[in-house]
């Protein structure tokens, strides 16, 4: 380990990577019965990422993931910064207890995470535009997101040790 | 905490002014090229069935279109004539020549993948041509919406089946004008403020007005599935499907504005 300095703040790139592999799943093309199911790739990832790196990852790189969603689906500048930084914030809170829970706890907390998330956005959207669906209905994609956590941890840890990410 | 109040300062400036277009179209940069690439498997996969058609199928397929362009063909020698003609008769009347509308064709190379909102994003931006802000974006079968952002390399498209969209609309049969509203489902549309005495009927075909100036005169918007009549309302409640199939796009057209109505005082009538 003579090389801790240089290697402290190694792999963001692959971090970065992540995300945007999560972005091109956040638009990937899906039939209209499944779009309505489109799990929170993006809050997923992100979540993953402030568990694995406290140090690094934090309330601006969500703040900062959230404005990249909002551009990539043409909303209002901010709903998905502010969701996405709140649910950043509540992750460093809680990061400590998450990483020893069972994985069926963990996806109950990502559960809550995408939740609020997507209940944050939804506000938002309900405030400066029309929106359709009940708010039941938008809950749908954070349920998925829950489903889907324990098999974007396992790849996302693999990418990790892979790269030696820290 | 700070970024929370960042977040919120955005929402406001965003939502109130223009101040954060560059920042978008800088971002848009970045999001295009991601558009693209989710709508790159979807391509393979045409491309591949392109590559293993046999040849009997081309053949009967080039059958099939050479018939259909003969139909067409025989259409338009028609429309010459009647184009003509209704060029003469609205010199009669002193009102003023309608010009035909250019049109571009663009691919759709996304969908809004949030249920909230019905967007298209198109593969034609700023940099290609002249893509510019509420311009009419039709199919073959009709008139599907208009583009809300224009970026370098992409455009957003608002279809007509967008709650928060609108138009005016005329029945072709009798002229009788309303407002066609989007419900956010994809095959349904809303009449609105159509009186109880008024003469809709199902199966009648909406066609755009051309009023407000956004949309130009005379396409096909949408079809109406079912009038009734409720007691103690003051307007009849009018359902009515879209003519373009907005479900399964994979090409539009983008109208230019013709002369004479960019030289109204283009006004918003999308609400």
């Amino acid at each position: 380990m003579l090389n801790e300095p240089r290697s402290r703040s190694a792999g963001t790139p692959v971090v970065v990577l992540t995300l945007v592999l999560a972005a091109w799943l956040e638009v990937f093309p899906l039939p209209e019965m499944l779009d309505q199911a489109r799990p929170e790739w993006l809050a997923l990832v992100l979540i993953y990422w402030i568990i694995a790196l406290p140090h690094r990852v934090g309330v601006f790189w969500g703040f900062g993931v959230g404005l990249f969603q909002d551009v990539l689906m043409g909303v209002v500048l901010g709903q998905h910064a502010l969701a996405y930084a709140l649910v950043a914030y509540i992750t460093l809170l809680a990061y400590k207890r998450l990483r020893v829970f069972s994985p069926v706890q963990q996806s109950g907390i990502v559960f809550l995470l995408t939740g609020t998330a997507v209940l944050v956005a939804y506000t938002v959207q309900n405030m400066t535009g029309t929106t359709v669906q009940g708010p039941l209905m938008m809950l749908l994609p954070a349920l998925v997101s829950a489903l889907l956590w324990r098999a974007v941890f396992v790849v996302l840890r693999q990418v990790r040790r892979q790269f030696w990410v820290r | 905490m700070l970024a929370l109040v960042l977040a919120a300062a955005l929402l406001l400036a965003d939502q109130r002014t223009s101040w954060l277009d560059p920042v978008r179209q800088g971002l848009n940069l970045v999001v295009a090229p991601l558009h693209y690439a989710a709508h790159w498997p979807l391509d393979a996969g045409g491309w591949m069935q392109q590559q293993l058609r046999t040849r009997a199928q081309l053949q009967q397929e080039n059958a099939r279109l050479e018939r259909r362009l003969l139909i067409l063909e025989q259409k338009a020698q028609r429309l010459a004539v009647l184009q003509a003609e209704n060029v003469r008769l609205r010199e009669l009347l002193n009102s003023s020549e309608r010009v035909d509308e250019q049109v571009r064709v663009a691919e759709v190379i996304g969908s809004d993948p949030d249920p909230n909102r019905r967007e298209l994003v198109i593969n034609q931006g700023s940099a290609g041509g002249d893509v510019y802000q509420g311009q009419a974006v039709l199919d073959s079968q009709g008139l599907i919406g208009q583009v809300v952002e224009v970026g370098p390399v992409s455009s957003r498209v608002l279809l007509i089946t967008d709650a928060n969209h609108a138009l005016s609309v005329k029945v072709n049969r009798n002229g009788v004008r309303s407002i066609v509203a989007g419900t956010g489902r994809a095959d349904r549309l809303e009449m609105r403020y159509v009186p109880e005495t008024a003469d809709v009927r199902k199966g009648d075909l909406l066609v755009s007005t051309g009023l407000g100036g956004r949309y130009p005169n005379g396409y096909p918007v949408a079809e109406v599935t079912s009038v009734t009549h409720k007691p103690g309302h003051a307007f009849l409640s009018i359902d009515a499907k879209p003519r373009g199939r907005l479900g399964r796009l994979s090409h539009v057209l983008l109208v230019r504005r013709s002369e004479i109505q960019a030289q109204q005082p283009g006004g918003g009538n999308a609400e």
